[in-house]
């Protein structure tokens, strides 16, 4: 009861870091501005279940699966998602 | 008989086009939004007695501020205030498309949800109840299938039943009781600004106001709410105001799903198969280059047939005139003016129209954003976004189709560098030129010459985005957020409509600019009056005189720099009026040239790597000023060629002549 979801499992750490067939949660995102409207709106908001499908043949960008749709971003912007991971 | 106007809503990639153009058939007219290089699409339809103008919107994933396509679609709602408005959804992405309908319903005008590609959904096992769904949005649901075009006799009627049904209430979801509190003290305070609140709904206004929405800030500067908003928003961190809002809105959904919904559960589908090939680490990269020389083939030797044949056409007919009209000038003008010029316009079409049925077939059926996924990291480190590769290569047949094809870029710095650089891909007009100047010059290393000269292009094309990017549009590529759609198999009517659209715009917006380049270099070369065409006595000759001083440091006399000046309608004129300043056919050019004391092969060399290089065609400007939207990039396009090439030319020229014995 006492302590949420999030820290019952792993430290918080970044999108880019998940390894693929992973699956983890959003925490907050540290975009600003444009990028970040556009984030939340793609549905990159706290609570989100993501799960990481695969990388690009030259290793980036990479696809996500979220809210039931594909999403790819690059490198530099899923270091800015702060994601606890969940397993495979 | 009643009017009543409709406007179309909807994220990318569900459908949208296709059905307005299931609703609206032919009656349609393409355009642009005023002061941006947005679409605009409208178009009618009749029925029960209402005549209905159809809006379509840009598709967009939300209402912010986030880029032009979403302000047009916004202030479009807001303050052209259509009768009703319609928003596609696709029924086998429903969650992120409901976001969108939160924000739509917060603008507080009629709405109607058409749930388009129902069938799709069917098919892959989900079942969607309308009529629940309806009730938890308070907003009619019409089952769509616009390549079939179900559906749309009920859509239509549910649009005219709601327009009628005024007053209307905004119908929004809740978001918690603090930022409740704030958006009530919020709307409050704006409920005093009598002018803002008659022109939009207080709570949107506060919503956005929340989210940090400058656009929204700006409409309460200078109303008398502006120093109780401030303070309001000063005790309030908007960005995490912002995210709690939007996980808000995907929460409320999410609440909804289960009750209307049941989906099928999959483990892989059929779209994710294909993925796991195209964008394989060993297979991706093959796929996409067989699958874009396919293009390029396909393009440029379909197209060939219709190009010699429209040539043709244009030759004959102008002789016919030449040879049936008096006085001599006239038939010119007729002739080498207005059919050369319309020549020139209409010469580009089979290439325009059979790469835009390609590359319509590729967009809709999904694979351009695979193309885009996988070519985005070599691209980058360039600075050009991932989707800058299509236009690119296309610029090796044509610059003009290859410029319009940049539509698919989002971000606008992105896409005036993409354009920016596309002339020094060495399209097929130049070739001619290599051709026959190698051929002559250097016979025994033709082909390293001509490949020499594509590298440089390319090599031109790369240093110059690095350039741009660090002077004159600074700053990094755009953000790469982009949704991956399922693959889908595109019809051919909405692949031909996509085709026309793009090729009948060619036709329209650069066809004049073109035709007028085309009349002017007439003039140039036909007056003063009775002088032969481009010759020496000419205006175009005596330019060329003028200019001598200026390119014969690039070992260049007058007769080179007419034919430079003619190779500005198209750059294989180069070779036809070497061939008149010469005064020789182009089957004895070869020796003439040769022949010719004050033509080094130094200097040969120097002229490819000029033609190379200087300003577009008119038909590239023509596209360059239509896609840009201003004569301002067209203008520097043209003058960062010249100075370019004028450069290269003078070092590659005068290296050469150290070994080939003097320029």
């Amino acid at each position: 009861m006492e302590s949420p979801d999030s820290e019952e499992h792993t430290t918080p750490t970044t999108l880019d870091r998940i390894g693929h067939g992973c699956r983890c949660r959003v925490v907050g995102v540290r975009a600003a501005g444009a990028l970040r409207k556009r984030m939340l709106a793609m549905g990159m908001v706290p609570g989100a279940e993501v799960e990481v499908v695969r990388a690009a043949p030259l290793g980036d960008p990479t696809e996500y699966r979220v809210k039931g749709y594909c999403l790819s971003l690059r490198r530099a912007e899923a270091s800015l998602i702060e994601v606890t991971e969940e397993g495979r | 008989m009643r009017e009543i106007r409709i406007a179309l809503t909807g994220n990318p990639n569900v459908g949208k086009t296709t059905l307005f153009n299931a609703l609206t058939g032919s009656r349609q007219h393409v355009g642009n939004w005023p002061g941006v290089t947005v679409e605009k699409k409208t178009g009618r339809v009749s029925h029960n007695g209402y005549e209905i103008e159809v809006v379509d919107l840009p598709g967009t994933y939300s209402l912010t501020a986030y880029s032009a396509d979403e302000v047009v679609a916004r202030d479009y709602i807001l303050e052209e205030r259509p009768d009703v408005v319609v928003q596609v959804v696709d029924a086998t992405n429903l969650e992120r498309n409901l976001y969108l309908t939160t924000q739509v319903a917060e603008l507080g005008v009629p709405m109607v949800i058409a749930l388009n590609m129902a069938d799709m959904a069917e098919a892959q096992g989900d079942t969607i109840d309308l009529a629940r769904l309806s009730e938890f949005l308070e907003i009619p649901v019409v089952r769509t299938v616009g390549t079939r075009g179900e559906g749309l006799d009920t859509l239509l009627e549910a649009a005219i039943k709601e327009a009628a049904t005024s007053p209307h209430h905004e119908h929004t979801i809740g978001y918690g009781d603090d930022v409740e509190a704030t958006i009530a003290m919020l709307a409050d305070a704006l409920s005093t600004d009598i002018d803002l609140a008659r022109r939009y709904p207080l709570r949107w206004l506060a919503v956005k106001l929340l989210e940090g929405d400058e656009n929204v800030l700006d409409k309460v500067r200078g109303g008398p709410a502006l120093a109780r908003v401030e303070s309001i928003l000063s005790s309030i961190d908007s960005d995490e105001y912002e995210a709690m809002m939007a996980d808000k809105r995907y929460e409320a959904i999410s609440a909804i799903l289960p009750q209307v919904r049941k989906a099928n559960v999959r483990n892989m589908s059929p779209s994710d198969m294909l993925d796991r090939v195209v964008t394989d680490r060993y297979l991706g990269i093959p796929i996409f280059l067989a699958l874009m020389w396919g293009t390029f083939q396909l393009t440029f030797t379909v197209a060939a047939p219709f190009m010699t044949m429209i040539e043709a056409a244009v030759g004959w007919l102008a002789e016919f005139v030449a040879g049936s009209i008096e006085p001599a000038w006239l038939a010119s003008f007729l002739g080498d003016g207005i059919i050369g010029g319309v020549g020139a316009v209409v010469v580009f079409l089979p290439n325009i129209f059979i790469l835009f049925l390609i590359l319509a077939f590729l967009e809709d059926s999904g694979y351009l954003a695979r193309a885009a996924f996988i070519m985005d990291r070599p691209l980058y480190a360039l600075g050009l976004p991932g989707k800058a590769f299509i236009p690119m290569l296309v610029g090796f047949g044509c610059n003009v189709p290859a410029i319009m094809a940049t539509r698919s870029i989002e971000g606008e710095k992105d896409r005036l560098l993409t354009i920016l650089v596309n002339p020094f891909m060495s399209c097929s007009a130049r070739l001619p030129v290599y051709i026959l100047l190698a051929g002559t010059f250097f016979p025994e290393q033709a082909g390293s010459v001509v490949f020499f000269l594509y590298v440089l292009g390319i090599a031109v094309a790369i240093a110059s985005a690095k350039l741009f990017r660090s002077t004159i549009l600074p700053g990094e590529v755009s953000p790469f957020v982009m949704e991956m759609p399922p693959y889908r198999i595109p019809t051919a009517i909405t692949s031909l409509r996509h085709m026309w659209s793009r090729g009948s715009m060619y036709i329209r917006k650069a066809g004049s600019i073109i035709l007028i380049g085309v009349l002017v270099v007439w003039a140039l070369a036909s007056f003063p009056l009775g002088v032969e065409y481009g010759s020496a006595e000419s205006f175009a000759g005596m330019i060329g005189h003028l200019l001598e001083p200026l390119v014969a440091p690039l070992g260049f006399d007058w007769k080179v720099a007419v034919a430079l000046i003619f190779g500005f309608i198209a750059k294989e004129i180069v070779v036809g009026s070497l061939g008149v300043l010469y005064g020789t056919g182009e089957e004895t050019l070869s020796s003439a040239l040769l022949a010719d004391p004050g033509l080094s092969a130094a200097a040969a060399l120097a002229l490819m790597v000029f033609v190379l290089l200087y300003t577009p065609c008119v038909a590239a400007i023509g596209v360059i000023r239509q896609e840009t939207g201003s004569w301002k990039w067209a203008g520097f396009s043209v003058a960062y060629g010249l100075v370019v090439a004028w450069l290269l030319a003078f070092v590659v020229g005068h290296s050469a002549g150290l070994f080939l014995g003097g320029i």
